[in-house]
């Protein structure tokens, strides 16, 4: 061990920010619609993309999403990752599998967990669906859902997620 | 559109800790610290830095003479607190000083405490008050006092 290992020749220096996240109208609508364990979506009234969870406004078309558009909680996965390290302060311990979640219906993606399933059967286009925590536990997050696992269906057809040109 | 008073907030915190490599000069600095001891480094010109700095920025020397300075010290500048915020660690009205330890040429950062604004001016002499507990950091300095 060199003098530089030693423990004294470091310091743990914390860093704290505290802030405020004001939700936007669009979110404040999804994640009231959420805290009722629905997943809403918005639709842009010109290229009929559907937004979950959506953000008020089409990229593509730069319009207003005023669509609202109820969703399943079933969908596949589009994309994923193994995650084998640790990050300090997180409950989950490694190896654990965050997926892209393609909705049903929906034009774009979000960030989930996936569990209840071999890590080695995961892969794209695989059906999944939303596992919640109880009701009553029910707050304005998507953390309501606990994880999404498999369910007994057919994979996608990979070229369905595939971007669609207008 | 929802109106600006019905759309969610919520607060958030993001925190964490990670560890900082002190290299040979710092960690003398910190071990000192908890001792009650406040060292400088001191250049071949007779130049004193405390904080301990471990270059020299006009002469570009590598320090590694050590002397100790300190405790009293004359204020240099301050900035008054008089609305401490939770994240502070004094909650008393309070200044932010840059305190010119005796026997160093650079100043310190830290603390000085149990005064009024009125009591606090460029010189005044203030002196090291010690935590309770020392940890080798530089929190084991309280906070600096008026001398008496």
């Amino acid at each position: 061990m060199s003098a530089e290992d030693t423990p004294k020749d470091y310091s743990e220096s914390p860093i704290n920010l505290e802030y405020f996240y004001t939700a936007g109208s669009a979110t404040t609508r999804f994640l009231n619609q959420v805290k009722e364990g629905n997943i809403v979506g918005q639709a842009c009234p010109k290229c009929k993309a559907v937004y979950v969870p959506p953000r008020g406004s089409c990229p593509r078309c730069g319009v207003a999403t005023d669509i609202e558009v109820p969703l399943t909680d079933k969908g596949c996965i589009e994309s994923f990752t193994v995650v084998h390290i640790p990050i300090p302060g997180n409950p989950i311990v490694p190896p654990y599998v965050c997926a892209m979640i393609r909705l049903d219906g929906a034009n774009i993606s979000f960030l989930h967990l996936i569990q209840e399933v071999d890590i080695e059967q995961i892969r794209i286009g695989m059906r999944i669906q939303a596992v919640w925590k109880p009701k009553e536990e029910w707050t304005h997050s998507l953390e309501n859902i606990k994880w999404f696992a498999p369910i007994d269906e057919p994979d996608i057809d990979v070229a369905t997620l595939r971007f669609q040109e207008l | 559109m929802s109106d600006s008073k019905d759309l969610l907030r919520a607060p958030f915190e993001l925190a964490y800790n990670y560890k900082r490599s002190n290299g040979p000069i710092m960690s003398k600095f910190f071990e000192a610290l908890g001792e009650q001891k406040i060292l400088g480094t001191k250049s071949s010109t007779g130049k004193v830095f405390s904080p301990a700095a471990e270059f020299d920025p006009e002469t570009h020397e590598s320090l590694k003479e050590i002397v100790e300075v300190g405790p009293g010290g004359a204020v240099e500048s301050f900035s008054w607190i008089e609305t401490p915020q939770h994240h502070h660690l004094i909650k008393e009205p309070f200044a932010f000083a840059l305190i010119k330890l005796d026997g160093a040429d650079t100043c310190m950062l830290h603390m000085v405490a149990n005064c009024n604004e009125a009591d606090l001016s460029i010189g005044s002499r203030v002196t090291a008050n010690w935590s309770e507990v020392q940890e080798q950091r530089i929190t084991d300095i309280k906070f600096f006092t008026l001398e008496k």
